[in-house]
């Protein structure tokens, strides 16, 4: 192992960590907006709306987000729309993420009975309060399991972005590679920095989840 | 806030249903029925599982599409659609067989939900209120326990208590204490019987004859979506004028091998 190339090389590695972080935060929290919208849209049934976004769930979770990505880069332009490498990969996260988190946000709204409902319709509360203070609480602690698999998931995902030249962690390793030959080192510095972004964001999550089944719902 | 007591005039109509039709697409679960509910009365329905009586309290308060007739409550006429039946509803109080407390909120919590939210009262004083009512129901220790932390008897007193700290006019209780172990069901009851003669006006659906016996002004006695008969308890539970009230009051009744 050659440490000096390692030492060398440490700060591309950060500046690509950096910007897989910066972009997939920004993605990630639309997903999770886009996710919750949608997921409300289809719970509540609202017309025309919910099948279209029937329609884009099973599109998006059923091509690779590779695919998708190509579309966005090469395929676009010839439509005469030209997104930056950038928006391209925050525009193709939402599209994958935001129908994962519709997916997890569904499971909490469903568990959540129609009777909780009513009995807050009974105390006179409106159906958006009811939303609020009701049926939303429940649900999204409901769904912080999925919610946070999601989150993971997602960032791993961001190692597909060097195929449309964003210089994240996956293209700085393969440049190296390609350059020096030096692949022990590269991996390494490669493995280690997704360990050290997401380790102690799964440490988080487990956490959560265990303060969340601690209090514990449930009759 | 004035008392409950005090405002009651008794004989004067609170609730007016005319001819009221419920359908669950083509099968009419409640037929043509008109009742009037008088203000302090406490009026106890009764019947076979299926005769309507749940669906009849569910029109009350509006969680009920009906397909004919009209309900009006204080001259105000419910309907699905006006956007002011959450008014309404504020005016009434309901409490269900599965108590149906939020299980994310602490018992305080989801006793000022309704007062704070829907109703906009100040904190402090809604705060005051829940923690005088609990007292009444023997449960102000509880005020910050969870739902799941309280047994079923313990759930359904803080419904109680929360739909009365919105100050309803009319109390409706859908089969309250059909989910509980019978040693709770007692407790349960002692509650309604004490709001009973507090002179809340109360529209009870209940499987407790002898209950049933004791908290009613007026029984209602439902089957297959209309009224069969409709008298005071005692001569209800002694002399039904009515086979079909005769062979469901022998349902409870057990002989000696």
């Amino acid at each position: 192992m050659d440490f000096n190339f390692i030492r060398e090389y440490v700060p591309y590695f950060i500046a690509a960590a950096v910007l897989t972080i910066r972009i997939a935060s920004i993605g990630i929290s639309i997903s999770i907006l886009f996710g919750l919208l949608c997921s409300i849209i289809r719970y509540f049934r609202i017309p025309i709306l919910h099948r279209l976004i029937d329609i884009y769930i099973e599109l998006s979770r059923n091509t690779p987000l590779l695919i998708q990505l190509f579309f966005l880069y090469f395929g676009l332009p010839k439509l005469g729309i030209v997104l930056s490498s950038e928006t391209c990969a925050i525009t193709g996260l939402v599209f994958l993420g935001g129908s994962y988190m519709a997916e997890a946000f569904r499971s909490g709204l469903e568990a959540i009975g129609n009777s909780q409902i009513e009995a807050g319709l009974s105390l006179g509360l409106t159906k958006s309060q009811v939303i609020r203070f009701i049926v939303l609480p429940q649900a999204i602690s409901i769904s912080i399991p999925a919610f946070s698999a999601n989150v993971i998931f997602l960032i791993k995902e961001t190692s597909v972005f060097s195929a449309v030249a964003l210089i994240d962690l996956m293209n700085v390793a393969k440049d190296l590679i390609g350059l020096y030959y030096k692949t022990d080192e590269t991996l390494f510095m490669l493995v280690s920095s997704y360990l050290i972004i997401l380790l102690p964001l799964s440490i988080a999550f487990t956490l959560i989840e265990r303060r969340l089944r601690h209090a514990g719902y449930g009759n | 806030m004035e008392e409950l007591s005090e405002m009651k005039t008794p004989g004067e109509t609170l609730v007016e249903i005319k001819n009221l039709n419920k359908k669950f697409d083509d099968t009419s679960v409640l037929k043509d029925i008109s009742l009037d509910i008088h203000q302090g009365e406490v009026v106890v329905l009764l019947g076979p599982s299926g005769c309507g009586k749940s669906t009849l309290l569910r029109c009350i308060n509006g969680l009920e599409k009906i397909q004919g007739g009209e309900i009006i409550l204080e001259g105000e006429k419910l309907n699905e659609q006006t956007k002011r039946m959450h008014l309404i509803r504020q005016k009434i109080g309901m409490v269900f067989q599965s108590y149906d407390l939020f299980p994310h909120m602490t018992v305080l919590e989801n006793i000022i939900l309704g007062p704070r939210k829907a109703e906009k009262r100040a904190k402090k004083e809604v705060v005051k209120e829940a923690e005088e009512l609990l007292q009444r129901v023997g449960l102000l220790d509880k005020k910050n326990a969870y739902p799941r932390q309280l047994s079923g008897g313990q759930k359904q007193r803080v419904a109680i208590v929360r739909a009365l700290c919105m100050h309803p006019k009319i109390m409706l209780f859908d089969e309250v204490t059909a989910a509980l172990d019978p040693e709770m069901v007692r407790e349960v009851l002692d509650v309604m019987l004490k709001l009973a003669k507090d002179g809340m006006t109360m529209v009870i659906v209940t499987h407790e004859m002898q209950f049933a016996k004791a908290v009613a002004d007026r029984i209602i006695f439902l089957d297959n979506g209309i009224i069969v008969e409709e008298s005071d308890p005692q001569t209800f539970f002694t002399n039904p004028s009515t086979d079909r009230a005769k062979q469901f009051l022998n349902l409870f009744e057990f002989d000696a091998i």
